[in-house]
């Protein structure tokens, strides 16, 4: 590697040719706020957060001091970085308190407030005066058309985080600046609802948004009034990727497994059941791979490609109508969940389903979409109630008074809280497909599998692929996360260039464990530190402390088949676990 | 919240939009081709209405959003028809401490449309502009080729009468 020399507040560093200022200074322990810069999404030097001075070599003699946007200039041999002094701070003072004079101050009632990229740099560069400037400021109406989320531009600081991510990550682009000056705001196309555009409903928009200006529909009022209600039986299910992440909402490092202290302070909520949608995931297994040996066998189409993550389904029905047969029709694990509460658990404890309120906490919003979807109510009242964001279960948790810290490590109620290690691995990409290839390999082969693991597909990479030896048949799979590459894998699929069999495919990259209703961490922590990577490691060390790590040996699962729902694929099972899709096209 | 789309009704041709379809076709392997393409379907339409903005999406497999930030962007972009008379009243520094701002105003309130739009019924659009050079004559209007000067905005509703046709 090419290494020049540079200067650093006066300190000497050799650093790598042709990276920026911004990342030269990280290299040497010296930290630069940023605000809109997000590594390899936004990288456009639009905010001016991250300026300092730099003094560049002219032949022999240096060159006058001039301001720059460190996230985006690259370092030069000889060059010289200040990064602190009195003109660099003044600046980013300033930059701060024009921000200020534009926007809705009203930190106390804000969703954001003490998790705040712009209070928390405000408080930084010493902000003293929140109304320096003060003018004409705009005003928007709320957009609280869509079912997971409110848009506020009145809180939006123009950052283009959320559009990048909408565009580049997702590929879909639904959010985008209109007008010019004064007038620019971040909104849909002819300043239409954000409900009907094509949005997906991923919430990766919330995940970036430094400010309150995007966040979910808050649904902890009514759980709270639910579970007051005598009348009620409140039972709640929490997704795999919900124990990877919601300790970082109490201060535990990134990848703190917290499972024992979740489902103690769920108890002390006072939800009546604390269950597990690894149970759900497990289920799912079932029937997934009981349908993917089904399509094999009779000629059904293929590939077949899951339909765990409620926003890659949508962004099919958007973008891909004509690929919506390849879906399996198997409902969601959370959907699958609330639907064998609602009847065959219902059955069990002799409780009428419309009398029960399942709570489903979820690393996602699109779940909140997915719960008013058609063909969800088995039991003729909707399978889930009521689905929460991770973040959505903190703010209970510190509503209610509980030290999070001090809670004991509990375990999940019985029956619907046992579990494998195929179902926690549901919340990584990839961990749907392991977790069905551990189940269909051993009912095709009919032998015990002699290592679990199908690293192949394992890793927080875009797209995998791998292709294995089943009882003599080869079947191609691919492992799929984040919409843009789907749409990248799909494109493939279409033309006849790939031909797979099985597909798994999370509308977030990374899967779950990244999903759009996980806790918020800030763009300084997100350019430096792989989230997912650290998320998905905790559940791949649950899966490998778990006695039973095959979906279909949960003896939980194999009595609700004995009891209920007879064989995977049986006409009840289609009737309560399975749904169906809409063609949905783009512009009506 | 509503779409933000214009009142008057598409009235564009088959003949239109094939054209617009070779436009479109003549740039399929140019990058950066979204501004042109926009500069010469409002060439052809006179306008860039919602219709047009999503056969320029779908073809060329922009998001719709983005066709629409970059169309707002640019002044040189009409998301209406023009009227058949075209009001505009100069806010150039001499007409605006006359009070051509008041007059602007008051017709936007007439009309019930907003600078740039046009009305309903495709009679009138109103649009603001800077200095015409009659400065003698602040505040100063014009509607099409017809300049009007050292208004007060009891003359607008004679004006407008004028073009009652």
């Amino acid at each position: 590697m090419d290494m020049v020399n540079i200067k650093i507040n006066g300190m000497d560093y050799e650093a790598p040719k042709g990276i920026t200022v911004l990342e030269a200074a990280r290299l040497a322990n010296v930290e630069i706020p940023t605000l809109c810069f997000l590594k390899d999404i936004n990288e456009i030097g639009a905010c001016r957060i991250c300026i300092v001075e730099v003094s560049e070599k002219r032949g022999d003699a240096m060159g006058p001091k001039r301001m720059i946007a460190s996230c985006v200039y690259p370092i030069s041999d000889g060059m010289h970085i200040y990064t602190n002094t009195p003109k660099v701070i003044e600046s980013r003072k300033k930059t701060l308190e024009l921000i200020l004079s534009n926007h809705d101050r009203k930190c106390l009632s804000c969703v954001r407030s003490g998790n705040c990229e712009l209070q928390k740099l405000c408080k930084d560069m010493g902000v003293e005066v929140e109304n320096t400037y003060d003018g004409e400021v705009t005003s928007f109406e709320l957009d609280t058309s869509a079912a997971h989320m409110v848009r506020d531009n009145n809180k939006c600081i123009l950052c283009r985080r959320c559009v990048a991510v909408c565009s580049k990550v997702q590929g879909i682009g639904v959010i985008g600046a209109n007008e010019r000056g004064f007038k620019t705001n971040i909104a849909c196309a002819f300043e239409d609802d954000l409900a009907n555009t094509s949005c997906v409903s991923c919430g990766q928009c919330i995940a970036v948004c430094p400010v309150g200006a995007l966040y979910e529909k808050d649904s902890t009022a009514e759980i709270f009034e639910a579970i007051a209600d005598e009348s009620k039986t409140v039972v709640v299910q929490t997704a795999p990727a919900v124990r990877a992440a919601l300790g970082e909402s109490f201060g535990y490092p990134i990848g703190t497994d917290v499972e024992g202290k979740m489902a103690a302070a769920l108890r002390r909520i006072g939800f009546d059941k604390v269950f597990d949608t690894d149970f759900g995931a497990d289920l799912t297994i079932m029937e997934e791979a009981n349908e993917f040996v089904d399509r094999v066998k009779n000629g059904g189409k293929l590939p077949m490609i899951t339909s765990c993550s409620p926003g890659w389904i949508k962004y099919c029905e958007h973008y891909f109508p004509d690929m919506t047969e390849n879906l399996s029709t198997c409902k969601s694990p959370m959907q699958m969940f609330g639907a064998t509460v609602k009847t065959y658990y219902a059955e069990k404890i002799g409780v009428k389903p419309e009398d029960i309120v399942v709570v489903a906490v979820m690393p996602c919003t699109a779940k909140k979409f997915e719960i008013g979807r058609d063909d969800q109510n088995a039991a003729g009242v909707p399978d889930v109630d009521y689905s929460i964001t991770t973040r959505e279960l903190a703010r209970m948790i510190e509503r209610s008074g509980i030290k999070f810290s001090e809670l004991p490590d509990e375990k999940f109620d019985d029956p619907l809280g046992i579990s494998t290690g195929a179902g926690v691995i549901f919340g990584a990409t990839g961990g749907v497909m392991e977790a069905a290839l551990r189940t269909a390999v051993e009912t095709l082969t009919g032998e015990e599998l002699k290592s679990l693991e199908f690293s192949e597909v394992r890793g927080t990479e875009g797209i995998k692929e791998a292709s294995y030896d089943v009882a003599g048949m080869t079947v191609k799979v691919a492992v799929v996360s984040g919409l843009a590459n789907a749409r990248e894998v799909l494109k493939k699929v279409e033309s006849g260039e790939a031909d797979y069999q099985f597909i798994e495919i999370m509308g977030c990259p990374g899967g779950c464990v990244n999903g759009g209703g996980q806790p918020q961490q800030p763009g300084w922590v997100r350019n430096t530190v792989d989230i997912k990577a650290l998320r998905a490691k905790v559940l791949y060390d649950i899966d490998a402390d778990m006695p039973i790590r095959k979906s279909h040996e949960n003896p939980a699962i194999k009595k609700v088949y004995e009891e209920y729902f007879g064989e995977p694929g049986s006409e009840k099972a289609h009737h309560i676990l399975h749904t169906s899709y809409v063609k949905r096209g783009l512009y009506k | 919240m509503a779409a933000k789309t214009c009142s008057i009704p598409f009235k564009g041709t088959a003949e239109q939009e094939t054209k617009l379809r070779e436009v479109i076709a003549s740039h399929k392997d140019d990058k950066g081709a979204l501004m042109p393409v926009l500069q010469q379907a409002q060439e052809i339409y006179g306008y860039l209405p919602i219709e047009v903005q999503t056969i320029i999406a779908t073809e060329m497999d922009i998001p719709l959003e983005k066709v629409y930030g970059v169309v707002t962007f640019y002044s040189q972009f009409s998301l209406n028809p023009k009227g058949k008379y075209t009001i505009s009243v100069c806010l150039g520094t001499a007409c605006y401490v006359k009070g051509s701002g008041d007059l602007f105003d008051e017709l936007s309130a007439k009309l019930g449309i907003s600078g740039g739009e046009t009305t309903p019924d495709g009679k009138f659009s109103l649009v603001d502009c800077r200095c015409i050079g009659a400065c003698g004559l602040a505040p100063v209007l014009t509607v099409n080729d017809d300049v009007y000067g050292r208004l007060t905005v009891d003359d607008l509703d004679g004006i407008l009468e004028k073009y009652s046709d």
